[in-house]
């Protein structure tokens, strides 16, 4: 089969799993979770710092960032953490472009929170623990997505989870985000 | 990519995708406490340098370093080149002892191009960094980053490339490049430091500096290179000073923006004025820091990967 970059085209014969309007409420939802998780509403907490891993991480953080600020008040900085220099399966696959990385802020004894849209093997979270190391030392790292698919590869669990899906592994999560693509969805289908 | 040899026939998105990963590199190590990526862990990367060279030599290793590749060197003084062994025995040595890619500088044009003749078959790549008067495309790529973070995108800027381009692999590499990335390119040169054949090259060709300066975006000064030249080229020192050196006056007549340029090493007073060198428009310690990180780029696009192309 050949790679195709992730998550860049619809899989055949797919089903939606959330519509646009369910995408929004579910970010919401996680909002509130982040909110109450990180004690952001009783004054004295720091914000905590949301770092999205590309490609739809950065636009999925940035959502997340302004419904957390829209609810609390407190302006939460968010930013990118790209992992392809950390990935442990770069020798397998011929040479991946690096995607953005910006910390908006120093991440040291703050609270990071890295934001995906699929959590599957676990192993991209890997990496970004990893590249996190080389950047500062959180306090906490939580971990926010909005498709956990099972198979994991790894010992990694999410904090806040948008929706769980049980999937098969000859299955394909695609999650569409209209700032890269043409509409906001959640779809399952087969891999193609 | 396998190996690096020259940047003629270097592909435009080839070269863009090494030059942006180069900036995310560097963006990446910002400010950063720990520089180093785990990248290239269990890769051997041997320089071996057969001419002196300081910043090419450091800014290889230290490249290689911070992708956390096992990075030897060697130089032709302190190896077994001064037995009498051949190139190409050396370079099968190297790759016997297990190099992943070899980083090679040489006295003779068309060494590195041998080189990778040598070493394909073992799966060992070649980044060519610097062989005679031919090319040294990590200068060019280098320049091209330091450009690019000026000025922006280099599709239609003016460069100059000003001096001893007959005996220059910098000046080489870069008419190539430049070209490829959309630059109008001006040799400013006399006639006897411009090398035969120079009409079939992109670029066009200019004895009067003064002439050239006022509608550049970009000036590069390249080094006379007395080690490579028997017989004379010019008069005097002070002649081709006059007429070919960047002094405080000639920069004055560049437009506003524009970046001056030198690979080094410099000589002061020959073809760059001292205060012109550590003025606000040169970017001659830029293009070294930018150096690390374009050489980090090109051994993540030789390493990295499976080494097949991306689908």
């Amino acid at each position: 089969m050949a790679p195709r970059p992730r998550g860049a085209t619809e899989p055949a014969a797919e089903r939606e799993l959330l519509s646009a309007g369910d995408v929004a409420r579910t970010i919401a939802r996680m909002a509130h979770q982040v909110i109450e998780k990180t004690a952001l509403g009783s004054g004295t907490a720091t914000p905590p710092v949301l770092l999205g891993i590309p490609t739809r991480g950065i636009p999925l953080a940035t959502r997340l960032g302004a419904r957390i600020s829209e609810f609390s008040g407190v302006d939460v900085p968010t930013g990118a953490l790209d992992v392809t220099l950390y990935r442990d399966d770069l020798r397998r696959k011929p040479t991946r472009p690096l995607e953005q990385t910006q910390l908006p802020t120093g991440i040291d004894d703050r609270v990071v929170v890295l934001v995906d849209d699929v959590l599957f093997s676990g192993r991209t979270i890997r990496a970004a623990l990893d590249a996190l190391r080389d950047h500062g030392r959180p306090r906490v790292v939580q971990l926010a997505v909005l498709v956990d698919r099972g198979h994991r590869e790894l010992p990694i669990r999410a904090d806040y989870v948008g929706k769980n899906v049980p999937t098969s592994r000859s299955e394909e999560v695609s999650v569409l985000l209209s700032d890269v693509d043409d509409r906001d969805a959640v779809l399952l289908g087969e891999r193609r | 990519m396998k190996h690096l040899l020259t940047t003629d026939g270097l592909a435009e998105d080839a070269a863009t995708a090494i030059l942006d990963t180069a900036d995310e590199l560097k963006r990446t190590l910002l400010g950063r406490e720990v520089k180093k990526l785990p990248t290239l862990r269990g890769r051997t990367v041997i320089t071996m340098f057969y001419e002196n060279s300081t910043r090419t030599r450091v800014s290889f290793e230290i490249a290689g370093k911070w992708m956390s590749a096992d990075v030897v060197n060697v130089s032709a003084g302190g190896s077994s080149v001064g037995k009498g062994e051949s190139l190409r025995d050396t370079a099968l040595t190297l790759a016997a002892a297990g190099a992943d890619c070899v980083i090679v500088r040489h006295p003779a044009s068309g060494a590195a191009h041998r080189l990778a003749g040598w070493l394909s078959e073992g799966g060992t790549s070649v980044v060519n960094a610097g062989d005679g008067t031919h090319e040294h495309p990590t200068q060019a790529l280098l320049d091209a980053a330091t450009l690019r973070e000026r000025l922006g995108a280099l599709k239609d800027r003016r460069i100059a490339i000003v001096g001893d381009v007959l005996h220059s692999r910098v000046a080489r590499s870069n008419v190539h490049l430049l070209a490829t990335l959309g630059a109008e390119v001006v040799l400013v040169a006399p006639p006897t430091l411009l090398p035969v054949g120079v009409g079939s090259w992109p670029v066009t060709v200019s004895h009067d500096l003064d002439a050239e300066l006022p509608a550049l975006d970009a000036v590069m000064m390249l080094r006379v290179q007395a080690e490579r030249m028997h017989g004379g080229f010019f008069p005097s020192a002070r002649e081709y000073s006059i007429a070919y050196g960047l002094n405080e006056a000639r920069l004055g007549l560049l437009p506003e923006g524009a970046v001056v340029l030198h690979p080094g090493p410099m000589l002061r007073g020959m073809e760059i004025g001292s205060a012109v060198a550590d003025a606000p428009q040169s970017a001659i310690t830029e293009q070294v820091r930018n150096g690390v990180h374009v050489r980090m780029a090109v051994l993540y696009h030789l390493l990295a990967g499976d080494g097949g192309e991306r689908g």
